[in-house]
Parts: C-alpha cells; sequence; structure tokens
C-alpha cells in the first residue's frame, strides 16, 4: 500500500518533471498568452474593427438580442453590445495597466530606497505604505471621487494606490534579501557606489518577481476598475467600460440579459488569461534560476 | 605597506578580536592561520574597512597602510581604496558575481572606476588581465554570463576584478575554500605568481597550514579572536612555540605510510560569548598548567617570531 502511494507520487512528479508535463503547461501559457494578445490588439485597433459607433443610439432598436447586424444585441439605447465590449477592452486595461505601471514605480523606488537604507526611513516609509493597505480599494477610490470626482483618473489612482503597498513591500524583501549576497559584498570591496550597486546591481536582481507580481496585479486591476465602474465611481457614460455596462444591465437583468452577460464574460475570461499566464511566467523564471544556479 | 597593531574589534559589548599584530612589506605574502571563528575573516574586514557593514567597530589598535592611518579614514576615501590600492579576493566565487552581468562590462566597471579610463580602455585592460591569468579567450569570455563557467574560472575572474585597478595590496579570504583540490592548487600557484610578477603584498587567509607552507613568507596564527605566534614561516615550520600552532602544523598529512591516520585537535573552537579566562587554548591544550587557566600569556619572543604562550620557549 505504501510503496504503491509512493510509486504514484514518483510517477505524478515525473509527469511534472517530463516534456509531456512541461508541454502541457506550455500550451496553457499559449492558450492564455495567446488571448491576451488577441485582446490588446482588438484595444488598440478598436476603430477599425468595430461594427458601429460605440455611443451611436438607435431607441427603435432597442434591447435587441443578439443576431444580424448586433452579434451581441443592443442595449437599452439601441448601442451596439460587441462594439462597447471592444471599446471597453481600451478602457479596462488602459486604466489597469496606467495604474500598475504608475504603482510599480513609486513602489519599487520607495521598497528599493527603504530595504537600501534601512534605519528609520524604512521604518517610516513601510509604516505609511502598509497604512495605505489598511484601507478598503472602495474607500480609497472614494477619496479620489470625493477630491477630484468620479472618472477615469480618480480609477486610475485608486487602485495604483490599492497595489502600491505589495510593490514596495516586495522590492523591499528582495533589496534587503540581495543585500546580504556575496556579490553586492563583493561589489563593495571593489569601491563602487551606493548608488552604483543600488541600479545596477540590486534593482536589476530584484525586477523578475516585480514583473509576475505586476503582470497578476493587472488582472486585478481590470476587476477593480470594472467593480469602480459597477458602482458608477469610474468610467462616465458614454465611455464604454465593462464595469459600467454590467451596471446598466442590471436594469434588464430579465428583459435583455446579454447586456450585462457580454462583459462579464469578458471580464472573467480576462482576468482567468492574465493569472493563467501570470503562473505560466512564474513557472519560466523559475526554470531560468534553475539554469542560472547550475 | 601594511602594518597592523594590536587591532581589537567589537560588536556592541563583546569583542570577537583582540591583539591582533602583523606587518607585510611588498612582495611578501603573509598566512593568516585559523579554525573557523578564530577571527580571521574579522581581521581582512577591518583592513578593508568593512565593519561597519555589519554593525562591528574598531575599538582599539591601528592600521597603517602606505603611511595612511586606515582606522579613523572616511567612508567616502576609503571607498577610492576598496577595489582601488586595497583588492579583496571573497570567499565563494560561485557567489561573487552579478548572474545577470556579463563577464566583461563587470571587470570593466573596476577599472572604469577607479583608474578613470572609457569603456574601449577598460575593455582592453580587461582581456589583458584574464590572458594573464591564464583564462584561454579573454576576449570570447567577456560575454559570458557567470552561470556559463566553472567555479575555477569564476575565480579567476574574481581575481582579475581585484587586480583591474592595479592594487598594491591584495586581501584572500579563503580563495580556495569553495574549489575542486586540483584548482585549488592552480589558484594558489597563480597568487603566488602575481605577488612575484606585480611586486604586491598579499593577505592571504586559510585554514590550511599545508598552503601557508608553500606561498606564505610570514604567518601569523589566530586562535579564538586572538594572534597566538607569529613569524617567518621557515621558523614558525621549525620550530612552533605554541601548542596551537604545534597541533595545526601535525594536523598536515604527510602521506608517507599506509597506515598514517589523520590527526585532529580534540574540541572546538569557544564561540566568542565564553571565550574561557587565561590562555583560551587551556581547555583543548595537552600542556595546560594551573597558571594557564588565570593568566593570559604575553608573547615571548624569539628571534623574528613571537608565541603567546607560558611555556614558549620550554618546547618539549
Amino acid at each position: 500500500m505504501t510503496s504503491m502511494t509512493g510509486t504514484a507520487a514518483r510517477a505524478m512528479a515525473g509527469f511534472g518533471n517530463t516534456s509531456l508535463g512541461r508541454a502541457f503547461g506550455s500550451w496553457l501559457g499559449k492558450i492564455a498568452g495567446g488571448f491576451l494578445v488577441l485582446l490588446l490588439l482588438t484595444a488598440i485597433f478598436a476603430p477599425w474593427i468595430t461594427p458601429f459607433d460605440y455611443a451611436a443610439q438607435d431607441l427603435m432598436n432597442g434591447n435587441a438580442p443578439p443576431g444580424w447586424p448586433h452579434l451581441l444585441g443592443t442595449d437599452q439605447f439601441g448601442r451596439d453590445v460587441l462594439s462597447r465590449v471592444i471599446y471597453g477592452a481600451r478602457t479596462s486595461l488602459s486604466v489597469s495597466a496606467t495604474a500598475i505601471a504608475i504603482s510599480i514605480t513609486v513602489g519599487m523606488t520607495l521598497g528599493a530606497a527603504a530595504g537600501y537604507f534601512g534605519g528609520l526611513f524604512e521604518r517610516a516609509v513601510m509604516t505609511v505604505v502598509d497604512l495605505t493597505w489598511s484601507f478598503p480599494d472602495i474607500l480609497i477610490a472614494l477619496i479620489f471621487v470625493a477630491i477630484i470626482g468620479p472618472g477615469l483618473t480618480s480609477t486610475t489612482f485608486a487602485i495604483a494606490i490599492a497595489y502600491l503597498a505589495q510593490f514596495t513591500r516586495l522590492t523591499r524583501a528582495q533589496i534587503v534579501r540581495l543585500k546580504r549576497e556575496t556579490f553586492i559584498e563583493a561589489t563593495i570591496n571593489l569601491g563602487a557606489k551606493p548608488h552604483h550597486i543600488l541600479l545596477k546591481h540590486l534593482l536589476p536582481n530584484a525586477i523578475a518577481p516585480v514583473i509576475v507580481v505586476g503582470m497578476l496585479a493587472i488582472g486585478d486591476g481590470i476587476v477593480l476598475e470594472a467593480t469602480l465602474g459597477f458602482f458608477g465611481l469610474g468610467a462616465q457614460p458614454p465611455t464604454p467600460s465593462w464595469g459600467a455596462m454590467m451596471s446598466s444591465g442590471t436594469a434588464q437583468l430579465f428583459l435583455s440579459p446579454w447586456v450585462i452577460i457580454f462583459p462579464g464574460v469578458v471580464v472573467a475570461v480576462t482576468v482567468i488569461a492574465v493569472n493563467l499566464f501570470g503562473d505560466e511566467l512564474i513557472r519560466a523564471l523559475d526554470i531560468r534560476d534553475r539554469i542560472r544556479g547550475a | 605597506m601594511l602594518e597592523v597593531r594590536d587591532l581589537q574589534v567589537a560588536f556592541g559589548a563583546v569583542a570577537p578580536l583582540s591583539g591582533v599584530s602583523f606587518s607585510l612589506a611588498k612582495g611578501e605574502t603573509l598566512g593568516i592561520v585559523g579554525e573557523s571563528g578564530s577571527g580571521k575573516s574579522l581581521t581582512a574586514m577591518s583592513v578593508m574597512g568593512l565593519l561597519p557593514l555589519s554593525g562591528g567597530r574598531i575599538t582599539a589598535g591601528s592600521i597603517m597602510f602606505d603611511g595612511q592611518e586606515l582606522t579613523t579614514l572616511a567612508e567616502p576615501a576609503y571607498r577610492k581604496l576598496r577595489g582601488g590600492r586595497l583588492g579583496m579576493i571573497t570567499q565563494n566565487p560561485m557567489t561573487s558575481l552579478d548572474p545577470l552581468q556579463k563577464i566583461g562590462p563587470q571587470v570593466d566597471d573596476v577599472s572604469r572606476l577607479h583608474l578613470g579610463k572609457t569603456a574601449a580602455e577598460a575593455r582592453a585592460r580587461t582581456v589583458e588581465i584574464l590572458g594573464t591569468l591564464r583564462i584561454p579567450e579573454p576576449a570570447l569570455i567577456c560575454d559570458r554570463y557567470p552561470h556559463q563557467m566553472s567555479g575555477g574560472m569564476k575565480q579567476r575572474i574574481v581575481i582579475a576584478m581585484a587586480l583591474a585597478a592595479d592594487p598594491d595590496l591584495l586581501v584572500a579570504d579563503e580563495p580556495t575554500t569553495a574549489l575542486d583540490v586540483t584548482v585549488q592548487a592552480q589558484i594558489i600557484r597563480l597568487l603566488d605568481d602575481l605577488v612575484k610578477e606585480r611586486d604586491l603584498a598579499l593577505v592571504l587567509i586559510t585554514h590550511d597550514m599545508s598552503v601557508v607552507a608553500q606561498t606564505c613568507d610570514k604567518v601569523v596564527v589566530m586562535y579564538a579572536g586572538r594572534a597566538v605566534e607569529r613569524g617567518p614561516v621557515q621558523a614558525i615550520f621549525d620550530a612552533p612555540q605554541h601548542p596551537y600552532t604545534q597541533a595545526l602544523i601535525g594536523c598536515i598529512p604527510k602521506g608517507l605510510s599506509e597506515d598514517e591516520h589523520l590527526i585532529g585537535i580534540p574540541g572546538t573552537v569557544p564561540t566568542v560569548l565564553n571565550y574561557p579566562k587565561g590562555c583560551p587554548f587551556h581547555p583543548r591544550c595537552d600542556r595546560a598548567q594551573e597558571i594557564c587557566t588565570t593568566e593570559r600569556p604575553a608573547f615571548v619572543h624569539n628571534g623574528d617570531s613571537a608565541a603567546a604562550c607560558h611555556f614558549a620557549g620550554s618546547a618539549p
């Protein structure tokens, strides 16, 4: 019995190590990554591929079910759902990516400085950053809405602040770990200046996990953007946003469910794709580590 | 070139290193030997001015380098010395290179920083130094990443980095510990040749008495944070005065007969928190007497060498 489970465990571990197991992994990566590339291209070339103007109303033809010429139907104002979902990808991706880019830039700078210089400065930075983490994302968004009004700028800043702590902490942890590495000590032995050590040796070695977490955070950012849009705190009409579309669809949930279903499905699939691709990225980076260590 | 006198190092209230003295001239190799935890690496760190990084500080004594007092030197000035006139070779070549940078730029950086070379000049110099270290095809090696190289090659790269700015003093902290035995011999010979060719002063930290016998001119034997015996290698090996030195020399395998057993020294080095009173070696010493447990022995001079033992000079 014991030997049988042992054999089974070994067989499973063996499967993970075979090229078949790895190929299975990379197929997931191909599917998820392929979907994301497609989504990105759709968002970029939206004006050329949307069949209708996303804001054009056709009140006589409202709540039309999926069919021809409106493949995914129309909403209560007769606007083409497909065109709005495609433009919504533009909004979601750009808001989430911009927010995460801001978050990574600020978070890495703060985290690297905190980890490198340590002491009171580190404590001050980390306390403030941890404070931002203790606020619910929606509350942070509300603060920005109160200051600069609802819209995509508020959404962007809210997402950026929501993820700031994660990137700061991650970078700080990397830098603190790397600082004890022999090659950093060796660099100090060669008389390198602090900024050289930080920019040329510490940050490049700390960036891989930040990229992976950043990738996953873009997925979370899309959900947060949709959530804020759903509550009416994000994109304002007529700017198409997946969250706002779902929100307007709730009123006709039983009359014309396609208005809420299609943007919902796209959000779900996008987030799953981002996470799967992120996992593949982690796997790929681990392999690179193993090669480097050998 | 380098003169260390009565060096004492403290981390907070504990003093893991005290009373270490030695001197070294150009073209000379000084060996610092002792077991793990005897304070060898701390001595090296003190010379390189790296103690503040790990929270230690020099509480007494002086380190004179070419007429310059190092213990009071400010960090920016020290930084110019490190990698410049003071070269350091670290223990583990496997982890001493940045894994993300090619070999060439890593070595180039040193001469660019300390000698103000342009990128092209620095690369030419790097290729030249790699060549003198008997690295095959140095120009190709510059485009390799550290993970593509063997341990012995990496250690040569680390030595190349230490040499890139033409230092006067080289501190090598157990440069061969992480390497294969055959490669160890090559690296030791390489260092020996460098000292002669470049008229370097070399501080070689090791726990291997046979390495000291082969390469060093002078030796300092350390035990529990103290120098217990020092002097010219020839004199120390001919007539070791301190029982610890005698034991270390006794541990070198002669390899003459098949029934020879490897000899060890019973017991372990005390940790810094429970250094024994009196002579630090007395718990492991087979010649220990009453006086050894109470009184710290002073150095007994005998020609150029000196030993800190109550019974030095009265060898059995």
